[in-house]
């Protein structure tokens, strides 16, 4: 779940470059660039959702 | 005088203010962590600042500095990442604005690493917690402060933040989400029901806070004379704003949380003042007073009820930065769009930026966290964390004769 997580929230940010970069000024980039966080969005609850199983006091990051 | 020697000395002058931010931010740190931490809390925001210093010095500035590595995208070449030298060679320092860019950048990267220590109080192991400073200030703000500052592809599409809300605030913050989320919460705060675990001494919060505001008002206004196109008239106006930010946000969070709790919050008070300074900080020097007080305002509502849900959430946060700081940062971010006048489409172009912080800052700090914790684990163990970091990482305690009677009264 950790790794789908930050995958998703790498996979808007190309999303929300391309809006800029292959579209001109139209409601079809604000579209793109909604999607683009979107995406992210999903990702963030995923991590949330990750964090939520693991919280046992030790977190991830494991005790010495 | 040229224009442009005016405009370097002005910048010169604020950032002699600037470390007065991290001397705040450390002192709230501080006084967020408990009395067996306290001197390790301080004493980690020195080995932040060194940490994040070199590692930008040895590897950030190159991925800062211009020329940049393009893509070239329908014909038209966008900044990735910058491509110059490493150790800051090539750096003209005989030029004041090269040498106050380079000092700026250092103080900038030094900020980001302590922002996030707030949050690992009480269990964030030193020497993990040095190189991770280290890698977060030579990659993820590096790279993120070259697409916004450094000629990078958000600056090519015109984008706003003048006083380090995204480059600085925000990047601080998302690297303090990644990092509770890898330590976990400190023991005692979920277990058996749970308990508050409040910080030792509001008194150096507070006053913390006031050092911070200090020196963010020399941060702010040192950047956008050097990255937002301002100059030294707009000075003044960039600290009222800061001021006013920072007051609304306080006044905003004092009244939810007396009508939520039925007295005032101290450390959520302290919160809402940083989280108002934060978020202007972006569009600082376009805006007036009145907008500055808006921004301010908005997040000092928002920020006890999204402290409250991170903290039923299991996101153990002593000092409340992924709030003040990631989310305040992220708000003053967009808050920058929505105010700014002349391009309709800019509050689009700061969406943009949030999504580059998202997609590139966080998963990148995770990863260096992840990493670092691989070959050295960045929580401190169970018996360490009993003891207080004070006693385990550095064989004495800020208290020492606070501990003596704490050892009389257990022998007794």
């Amino acid at each position: 779940m950790k790794a789908a997580a930050l995958f998703l929230l790498f996979a808007g940010l190309p999303l929300a470059f391309a809006a800029f970069a292959l579209l001109p000024p139209s409601p079809a980039r604000i579209a793109f660039v909604f999607a683009a966080l979107a995406v992210q969005l999903l990702g963030l609850i995923l991590i949330f959702r990750a964090y939520f199983t693991h919280s046992d006091g030790h977190g991830m990051g494991g005790g010495q | 005088m040229s224009t442009t020697d005016l405009i370097a000395l002005a910048a010169a002058l604020c950032l002699l203010v600037a470390p007065l931010s991290l001397a705040g931010l450390a002192l709230m740190n501080a006084g967020f962590a408990r009395s067996r931490a306290a001197a390790h809390a301080v004493l980690s925001a020195l080995v932040a600042t060194a940490s994040a210093a070199i590692g930008f010095l040895v590897l950030g500035c190159a991925f800062f500095g211009a020329p940049s590595h393009h893509i070239t995208v329908h014909g038209t070449p966008w900044g990735i990442i910058g491509s110059a030298h490493t150790f800051l060679r090539g750096v003209d320092f005989h030029s004041l604005n090269a040498s106050l860019t380079a000092g700026f950048l250092l103080f900038a990267a030094a900020l980001v690493a302590v922002i996030p220590l707030g949050t690992g109080t009480d269990r964030w192991r030193f020497y993990p917690m040095a190189l991770s400073s280290a890698l977060v200030a030579a990659l993820p703000f590096a790279i993120f402060a070259h697409w916004i500052w450094g000629g990078g592809w958000l600056s090519q599409l015109g984008a706003i933040d003048a006083g380090g809300s995204s480059a600085i605030a925000a990047v601080g913050g998302l690297s303090a989400l990644s990092i509770t989320w890898l330590l976990g919460p400190r023991q005692g705060k979920y277990d058996d029901g749970g308990m508050a675990l409040p910080g030792h001494n509001m008194v150096m919060v507070l006053f913390g806070c006031l050092l911070t505001l200090a020196g963010w008002i020399g941060l702010t206004a040192t950047s956008a004379l050097l990255f937002g196109s301002a100059t030294p008239a707009a000075i003044p106006l960039i600290a009222a704003n800061t001021l006013f930010g920072a007051s609304a946000g306080l006044l905003a969070t004092l009244w939810v949380t007396r009508s939520r709790y039925g007295k005032a919050d101290a450390s959520l008070c302290a919160n809402g003042f940083l989280a108002g300074m934060v978020a202007v900080g972006a569009s600082c020097h376009i805006i007036v007073p009145v907008e500055a007080a808006a921004i301010g305002l908005a997040i000092g509502v928002v920020l006890p009820f999204s402290v409250e849900c991170l903290d039923r959430l299991g996101f153990d946060d002593p000092s409340g930065a992924i709030t003040v700081f990631g989310l305040g940062g992220l708000w003053g971010t967009f808050a920058a769009g929505a105010v700014a006048q002349g391009h309709p489409a800019q509050w689009l172009v700061q969406l943009a930026v949030i999504s580059a912080l998202l997609g590139m800052v966080l998963p990148l700090t995770h990863l260096v966290h992840l990493l670092v914790n691989r070959f050295s684990p960045q929580r401190v163990s169970g018996d360490g964390e009993q003891t207080g970091m004070d006693m385990h990482e550095l064989g004495a305690g800020a208290y020492p004769e606070l501990q003596q009677v704490m050892k009389d009264q257990f022998h007794r």
